[in-house]
């Protein structure tokens, strides 16, 4: 769609160049480091899995005897080569001995552990890439996609359940399915096990819920005629290994986002932002669709205040996710319809706020999210605010619409509640399919001079921001009005300094150099 | 009509006992499922049931709209259901009140428990810039409101409440799968009261589906539904101080 908005393309620019500035202060402060998750992530690549007998995940188990003897800075494959090197036959042989106190302290490193490890290095980047290749060759084998992508959202706690919720949704017309995590999921320092059937607010995220899920969709697939999405969330503590999780069962898309989890988790800067790095990189191997949380800024703070720290942030993951070697398709930047429906001209806002996102990133699939602070519990008002969303979603061309259900604040969706939201949907998108098209904008009106205005803040945001580097910015505040120190909050502990022979095969093999030396 | 006094439902006409109802079946879509819907309908004691609506929404599921008539009737009279009391008092009136009675800032913590993570309904308490043009309890001058905010252990809880000597303790409770918020907001009565810190707070609860009766029954001071401002909360919070200053003998 051709700009109508007038926006400069030299401020964008600068912007873009503010946004560097700040990826690379970030850069410079992790490559520092490693941390838990990282290394439990590393291992799971290796074909690492399963729980012992106190339910405790063995990638934990193996992290955390390694962090005991101090040998996690050196990396996890150091050790599994070493191990493989020196008579484990496998990667769950190598793993038990690992676990052992003793053993992991007195296992010596192997000269040739690079070698003893590549193979299963290998099986691991060839699973990726032939999920990739699945994928392709599936959504190929049909026609193109409506857009904006519709994405429904299940939450039974029972997997079980979430399949029945999912395929009935995906016969309606969803094509993108997630299952919401269970709320405490995010800062659990490990990942469940198995198929699971019991969470609040949703379903742990386990890799075999993620293959159950999968199958699921797999399974319909021939019936309706469409690929369905299979979205789940690698954020929180365990960021990198749900990444992992996610390659391996050929999952979709991952809402990816450290700065969520910093200032609505209160998870620690410096981990978390290392974490994201890296599942990042797995997200970009794998082919996988990030979702970025701009969002949730507008769900605590005002949507009109908060215009310009949307877009400032959006271009920073924009920069971040660009370097761990996402590409444009890759990077679903997030923003929300929050805007208080009170408000006179509110949807023109809506409408600026849009419209000027599509402009500054032409080829993100920008992931657009329904309404929440504003939804009381009267239906009939929230099936209203759904609708005027919808249309300015069609309107200015979003990738990705995430259904507003019009019980939103009341319960968890019922059947009905996602079916209405659906069909909502299509209509609208149907009805207004070409209305972006045909509209422009008063080059002096209102829709003008709004996005301009956010612009103009989200340059000066990002000024400062850049002036003294991001993690400054949380310490101050910036983002959401809530100050979250470098050495601070959840998840600190797992963070450890880099040996300078630190080796991380996968993170080298998806740069294309050494981890080390930083990419 | 059995009693004089009772009412129905009115649509168009006084005792019509108009309604709506909405619901799925698990059942495909068919003439059985219709009628189902309107047998079921039926059993619930409403006459003429006619369905507006019967949708396939998945396979064995069918989706339906039914109005009809209302045969029961509620005499109001005899009812007596409570409402959190708070005087209608602005922001500046309340700190004057506040200043004027207390001659300090009244503490105030607030949070969302355990696996809530929701934090739109305590922001919307206690942030600034408030909600519905009614500011927040951290705009109070005689308020020290701290937003503790989502998926706060009950223990952090009894924590903070100790060591900021806490006037006051707001739980908002988004979350409702399989009734989880109430397990979360009894524990924190249970903790506070193992503790002994329960009688020196005033202990509220708020959110979607909370009330002051359910409040109450769980052993909080109030409870506010939907829609609540920050005003309407801070009232209370003046008058439940002053009661219980008046009652423990102290100053006016």
């Amino acid at each position: 769609m051709p700009a109508k908005l007038g926006l400069s393309a030299e401020q964008i620019e600068r912007c873009r160049s503010l946004a560097r500035h700040v990826a690379d202060g970030v850069r410079r402060e992790t490559e520092q480091y490693t941390t838990v998750a990282t290394e439990r992530t590393v291992l799971r690549l290796l074909g690492v899995d399963g729980v012992d007998a106190d339910d405790v995940p063995i990638p934990n188990r193996v992290v955390a005897t390694l962090q005991a003897a101090g040998r996690v800075s050196r990396g996890a494959a150091v050790w599994m080569g070493s191990a493989l090197a020196q008579g484990a036959r496998d990667a769950g042989e190598a793993a038990a001995m690992l676990s052992d106190r003793e053993r992991a302290a007195a296992l010596p490193e192997h000269p040739r552990w690079r070698e003893a490890v590549a193979p299963l290095v290998e099986r691991t980047l060839a699973r990726i890439g032939d999920n990739r290749a699945e994928r392709e060759r599936r959504m190929g084998a049909h026609p193109p996609e409506e857009l904006p992508l519709l994405y429904a959202i299940v939450a039974t706690g029972n997997i079980h359940e979430d399949v029945v919720q999912a395929d009935a949704a995906a016969r309606a017309g969803a094509q993108c399915i997630a299952v919401i995590r269970s709320t405490a999921q995010s800062l659990l320092d490990h990942v469940p096990f198995g198929a699971t059937t019991a969470g609040f607010g949703g379903t742990f995220a386990t890799q075999e819920n993620f293959r159950l899920m999968r199958a699921a969709l797999d399974a319909i697939e021939p019936e309706i005629g469409r690929y369905v999405r299979l979205v789940n969330y690698c954020s929180g503590l365990c960021m990198p290994e749900i990444a992992a999780m996610g390659a391996l069962e050929r999952l979709d898309m991952m809402l990816n986002d450290a700065l969520y989890g910093i200032i609505f988790r209160d998870i620690n800067p410096l981990r978390t932002l290392i974490d994201q790095n890296f599942s990042r990189r797995i997200n970009a191997a794998a082919g996988v669709v990030i979702n970025t949380g701009e969002d949730n800024y507008l769900t605590t703070a005002d949507a009109v205040e908060q215009a310009p720290a949307v877009l400032a942030s959006q271009f920073i993951n924009e920069r971040l996710a660009r370097e761990a070697g996402l590409e444009d398709w890759q990077i679903g930047l997030g923003h929300a319809f929050e805007i208080d429906p009170e408000l006179e001209d509110g949807l023109l806002y809506e409408i600026a706020q849009a419209e000027a996102a599509r402009e500054i990133f032409p080829d993100a699939p920008l992931k657009y999210m329904p309404p929440t602070k504003h939804m009381t519990g009267n239906v009939f008002r929230g099936y209203q605010q759904n609708a005027l969303f919808v249309l300015t979603s069609v309107a200015t061309g979003q990738s990705i619409h995430l259904l507003g259900m019009l019980t939103e604040a009341l319960h968890t969706p019922f059947l009905h509640d996602r079916w209405l939201a659906i069909e909502q949907a299509k209509t609208i998108r149907r009805n207004a399919r070409h209305l972006g098209e045909e509209m422009t904008f008063r080059p002096d009106g209102r829709i003008v001079r709004r996005a301009r205005a956010v612009l103009a803040g989200a340059e000066e945001i990002l000024g400062r921001v850049a002036e003294h580097g991001l993690f400054a910015a949380l310490s101050d505040g910036v983002f959401a009005d809530t100050r979250r120190r470098i050495d601070g909050g959840r998840g600190y502990d797992g963070v450890v300094r880099r040996d300078p022979a630190y080796a991380n095969p996968f993170l080298e093999a998806w740069s294309q150099a050494p981890a080390g030396v930083g990419a | 009509m059995s009693g004089a006094k009772g009412i129905r439902p009115y649509g168009d006409k006084k005792g019509d006992g108009a309604v709506q109802l909405s619901f799925t079946l698990p059942l495909p879509k068919s003439a059985v499922a219709t009628e189902a819907a309107k047998r079921y309908v039926a059993k619930m004691g409403i006459r003429e049931p006619y369905v507006t609506l019967a949708e396939a929404i998945a396979p064995d599921f069918t989706y339906f709209v039914v109005y009809g008539r209302a045969t029961h009737d509620i005499d109001p009279s005899g009812i007596t259901a409570e409402e959190a009391p708070a005087a209608a008092l602005g922001r500046e009136e309340i700190d004057g009140e506040i200043a004027r009675r207390f001659g300090r800032r009244i503490v105030v913590l607030g949070c969302a428990l355990e696996s809530d993570a929701h934090t739109v309904g305590i922001d919307a308490i206690f942030n600034m810039k408030g909600f519905a043009g009614d500011y927040g309890l951290e705009r109070f001058h005689s308020l020290d409101a701290r937003n503790l905010g989502a998926q706060v252990p009950v223990t952090e809880v009894v924590r903070q409440v100790r060591e900021t000597k806490a006037d006051a303790v707001l739980v908002s409770a988004t979350v409702t799968q399989n009734e989880i918020h109430i397990r979360h907001l009894t524990d924190l009565v249970d903790m506070l009261e193992a503790e002994r810190l329960r009688d020196r707070l005033i202990l509220i609860a708020g959110g979607a589906r909370v009330d002051h009766a359910l409040a109450k029954e769980l052993g909080y001071d109030a409870g506010f539904g939907p829609g609540t401002t920050a005003s309407r909360v801070a009232a209370f919070l003046l008058d439940e101080l002053t009661r219980r200053q008046g009652a423990a003998g102290g100053r006016p």
